[in-house]
């Protein structure tokens, strides 16, 4: 089983399904790609099932010697099956979604989408530098024609300002990649994780990726295309922009930039712990002045992928781990509610919220998912979110108390907006005719509602299920930016506890002060 | 000199199957396409076996004026691939008022830019660059009766003829100021000090070669003469011409001005950064196709300079491998124009009526979206493999911020290609109807193939594109 080549072949099963769904008619090819994507989960879930967690760090390795100055060589750890294992449950999900939204030229839709999850696949799995530049550019190709395409009124603005902002971001990443192959004479990922790049170089090969990456991903200030994106692009496409496309840029953090150029990492953590705490606090408040659903889930978005880059750059196991933990915890959770929101927007056709409210009231079932998403969003514990947002914000706070300070306040702000939102959309009476007259949800959204709320609860619950795998990786990553880690603030240091005293002791008060000390 | 003969085999079979061509026409008529379509094409085809067989010679014959190299053997095969195209595509264009001189006229240019990417010496250069040139400007204005198409004609002669003024006058002074019109000889002098005559000489050298790769700020003719000029023509002048004066410019950089570095580099870089730049902006507001496929030449024509501009055989490499891309997808780009008639048959050259073509022509619609993100150097399309190729040079010749600036401003050459795509897939449907059939099977062959390869598959040709541009390449050094 071992050296059967499965990530080859979850990357061509939804490339040659992409290409039938061209011929096959509209009909047709919606059956076609939910089977293709399908059958990619249960690949994923195989390849989950035989990954040996503790064994080698890259497993399933693939190579061949195709392209002459590059290899075609794949192989995943932890975070890359992770995240794989994302996009790969997220896919079919979006197939449905879009099952009834989309009604014209449905086989090119359902070919772009197959598109996109080969390429994400590949993003994730490549070990080869230039085959991993290649996957992330190819990604904006199906993405501009999904916006442009079956997008919202203003569409084509959005289009055009993702496909060039993130052009403009990610060929600044083509010349430091360039220069690192130039200097360190190979494109082979894990050589490179290990080789040593002069300091002085590093800190510009860090700044071109991260400008790169900070687009992706999107930081404050260069966020400004994710909103129009969102709000333009049809249900699916939101769904897998929020849940998989937004990983990449942080995906590129732990992979490539902060075990690659480890000591630029540490000097210029500064400006990555500013950027998020503007962020963290900037984009909540924005959030909570959007009378557009999309918008507000989008800047919410925004404010979450600050609180992931704050939590890598702590350089400690719980801060890494924890900002893993929400990329794969907002990855469900925001495609979750983007898909809540295409629920209620397939019906009355507006994301204005004041057009909603009392939806509690026709349409329990949604109401009930909808909560449990909110929670989840939110950070209630329970939910994926609380265990990502808890291990992050302990990381960060060993690393700077003031950073934790501030992106505890987005928590609290993020409660407040998503909150609010449901307060309106939901609650309140069930005053508008149009909005009575809503459907509670039907079978085909139930079965896209079940699986994401299970894994929000899971998440929740049983943390270590997704964490197992990536520990060893967090652990490799954080014994690379030792050396180079500036002391935190927090002078952790062990307690020392005194002797328990019996119960009933006059001196009840002081025996807990000592505990403390 | 039998000897000599027996090298320039292209060369020969190139010259008697003109002659051949034009006395076929003459004597048969004008009526006899197929006749005369067939011997320039089988001319084509004994010519680039020639090369082919040649291939691995390194030789100069003439008495060193000319030589027999790899290199050259790899401009030639791209160029006489070039010219079979255009020869192949033209009898459904000009619709019965094909005439045998227009093969004719393609071999004679064929043969002209064989010679200019074999130079090397100053005088058979401008003999080759004038044998092409004259082909040119009469194949500009071929239809006669139309009014663009002489208009095309006449502005490329006169700006052509400023141009050559410009590089005799560069030539005069370079064989004055170093007593040689042979480049090794040149090359011997400028390795010494430089004087000003000397850094005249080269200006006016490259400024003229400038004006025939169109780099900015030598680029003025070129909208306007591929807008006017009949379509396979235009599609002849963005593919061959540019391959023979690219490798023309590279051999006179690298073999003639080798080691006055300083003086020319500074010269390639404004050229390759000011064609980038202007080639991207200037094609934003086009609204003519043939046009804005000009402006996409420019623009290229600015990322094959950033190669030349490293100087090394890398970037060298890398101007080869980049030539053999543009010239398919300038090819397919250029087929599918052709191809875009309205329902009265009439060729349809305005963007804005492209609108919605993807829903009327999916398939045609699709090979140049592949085409356009392809000159864009979007990867996964294999436009994308030569971009890398001459930024890596760049950068590896210590040019970043050369190279950071062309990359930059190849984001805004973005906006124009993805313009047309959205045009064609986002965009309600135009009035036009483009009826589908009609369309040689040729034609569709040739757009498929090379769609297909610019797409992924081109990448599994690295290694053979690598072995080939190297071994040309490395003539050079």
């Amino acid at each position: 089983m071992s050296d059967f080549p499965i990530l080859s072949l979850m990357l061509a099963v939804p490339a040659i399904a992409a290409i039938a769904c061209l011929f096959v008619g509209d009909k047709m090819s919606r059956w076609v790609a939910l089977g293709a994507t399908l059958a990619t989960f249960v690949l994923g879930c195989v390849m989950w099932a035989q990954f040996d967690i503790g064994g080698a760090q890259w497993q399933f390795t693939e190579r061949a010697d195709l392209f002459g100055r590059f290899q075609y060589a794949l192989g995943i750890d932890g975070m890359a099956l992770m995240l794989i294992m994302l996009s790969v449950f997220l896919m079919p999900l979006c197939i449905l979604a879009s099952w009834d939204a989309i009604k014209s030229r449905v086989g090119l839709y359902m070919a772009m989408f197959l598109v996109m999850e080969t390429i994400m696949i590949g993003v994730f799995c490549a070990q080869d530098l230039l085959l991993f530049y290649i996957f992330f550019e190819a990604g904006l190709i199906p993405m501009y024609f999904i916006i442009g395409i079956w997008g919202g009124a203003n569409r084509i603005y959005a289009a055009f300002k993702f496909f060039l902002y993130t052009l403009l971001g990610s060929v600044l990443m083509l010349i430091a990649i360039i220069a690192m192959i130039h200097e360190a004479g190979t494109t082979d990922i894990p050589t490179l994780l290990n080789y040593d790049f002069p300091v002085q170089m590093q800190t510009w090969l860090w700044l071109a990726f991260f400008a790169s990456l900070a687009v992706k991903m999107p930081m404050w200030p260069v966020h400004t295309w994710l909103p129009d994106a969102h709000v333009q692009a049809p249900t699916a496409g939101s769904m897998i922009l929020a849940g998989v496309l937004l990983k990449l840029g942080a995906y590129g953090f732990i992979r490539f930039m902060m075990p690659m150029f480890p000591d630029a990492s540490g000097q210029l953590m500064w400006i990555v712990f500013a950027l998020s705490m503007i962020a963290v606090v900037y984009t909540s408040l924005v959030a909570l002045a959007q009378s557009d659903m999309k918008k507000l889930i989008a800047y919410s978005s925004v404010a979450h992928m600050a609180i992931v880059t704050a939590g890598l750059f702590a350089f400690n196991q719980q801060g890494i781990e924890g900002a893993l933990i929400i990329m794969l915890s907002h990855g469900v959770v925001s495609a979750a509610l983007f898909f809540c929101v295409g629920v209620i927007y397939d019906r009355l056709h507006t994301r204005e919220i004041d057009r909603y409210g009392g939806l509690a009231v026709n349409m329990p079932a949604y109401a009930l998912f909808f909560m449990l998403f909110t929670m989840a969003s939110i950070g209630l514990p329970g939910t994926s979110g609380f265990v990502g947002e808890f291990l992050s914000l302990a990381g960060i706070y060993e690393a700077s108390s003031w950073v934790a300070f501030v992106c505890t306040t987005g928590i609290i702000l993020g409660a407040a907006y998503m909150l609010y939102l449901y307060r309106r959309v939901v609650f309140g009476e069930l005053t508008k005719d149009d909005v009575k007259a809503m459907a509670d949800l039907n079978p085909r959204e139930w079965t896209i509602m079940v699986p994401l709320a299970a894994v929000a609860l899971w998440m929740g619950v049983y943390p270590e299920s997704f964490l197992a795998p990536m520990r060893g990786d967090v652990t490799t990553v954080v014994a690379r930016l030792a050396p180079a880690k500036p002391a935190g603030d927090a002078h952790l240091a062990a307690g020392k506890p005194k002797p328990a005293k019996a119960h009933g002791d006059t001196a009840h008060g002081s025996s807990h002060a000592g505990g403390v000390q | 000199m039998t000897a000599d003969l027996m090298l320039i085999w292209p060369e020969l079979i190139l010259t008697i199957g003109g002659l051949i061509t034009l006395m076929l026409g003459t004597f048969f008529g004008d009526r006899n396409v197929g006749l005369y379509q067939l011997s320039s094409l089988l001319t084509l085809a004994a010519a680039a076996a020639a090369v082919v067989a040649l291939f691995g010679v390194d030789a100069t014959v003439f008495s060193g004026t000319l030589s027999v190299d790899s290199f050259g053997g790899f401009a030639k095969l791209l160029i006489y691939a070039a010219s079979f195209v255009c020869i192949v595509i033209a009898p459904r264009f000009f619709n019965g008022g094909m005439r045998a001189e227009y093969p004719t006229l393609i071999l004679f240019a064929a043969l002209g830019m064989g010679i200019m990417a074999s130079s090397r010496d100053l005088m058979t250069l401008y003999v080759g660059l004038e044998l092409n040139s004259l082909a040119a400007y009469v194949l500009a204005s071929f239809m006669r009766t139309d009014e663009r198409s002489t208009e095309a004609g006449l502005k490329y002669f006169v700006l052509g003829a400023l141009a050559s003024g410009m590089l005799l006058y560069g030539i005069s002074l370079l064989y004055g100021f170093t007593g040689t019109t042979d480049f090794a000889g040149i090359a011997k002098v400028l390795g010494g000090e430089l004087n000003i005559g000397l850094i005249f000489g080269i200006v006016f050298v490259l400024a003229g070669l400038g004006f025939k790769i169109s780099a900015v700020p030598f680029h003025m003719w070129t909208p306007d003469v591929y807008e006017g000029a009949p379509t396979p023509v235009t599609t002849f002048f963005a593919t061959a011409p540019k391959v023979a004066a690219m490798a023309l410019m590279t051999r006179v950089v690298i073999d003639a001005m080798g080691p006055a570095v300083g003086a020319w580099q500074q010269i390639i870089i404004f050229l390759s950064l000011a064609s980038i730049i202007l080639g991207a902006v200037g094609a934003i507001g086009q609204k003519n196709i043939k046009r804005l496929l000009a402006y996409s030449s420019i623009n290229n024509v600015g990322f094959m300079l950033v190669g030349l501009a490293a100087g090394t055989q890398q970037g060298v490499e890398g101007v080869l491998t980049y030539l053999l891309v543009y010239m398919l997808t300038t090819l397919g780009a250029f087929l599918v124009v052709l191809q875009l008639r309205d329902a009265d048959g009439n060729h349809v050259e305005s963007i804005p009526a492209l609108a919605g073509l993807s829903q009327r022509r999916p398939g045609l619609a699709a090979a140049m979206a592949v085409f356009l993100f392809s000159l864009a150097g979007i990867p996964p399309l294999f436009g994308f493999w030569p971009k890398y190729l001459v930024f890596e040079a760049a950068v590896n010749a210590n040019l970043v911020p050369l190279a950071v600036a062309g990359i930059v401003a190849s984001v805004i050459g973005a906006f124009y290609y993805i313009a047309i795509i959205k045009t064609m897939y986002f965009d309600d449907k135009s009035d036009t109807e483009f009826p589908a059939g009609g369309g040689a099977i040729v034609e569709d062959a040739v757009i498929t193939a090379s769609a297909l390869w610019l797409s992924v598959i081109g990448y599994l040709f690295i290694p053979v594109l690598a072995v080939l541009s190297a071994s040309a390449a490395a003539v050079l050094f």
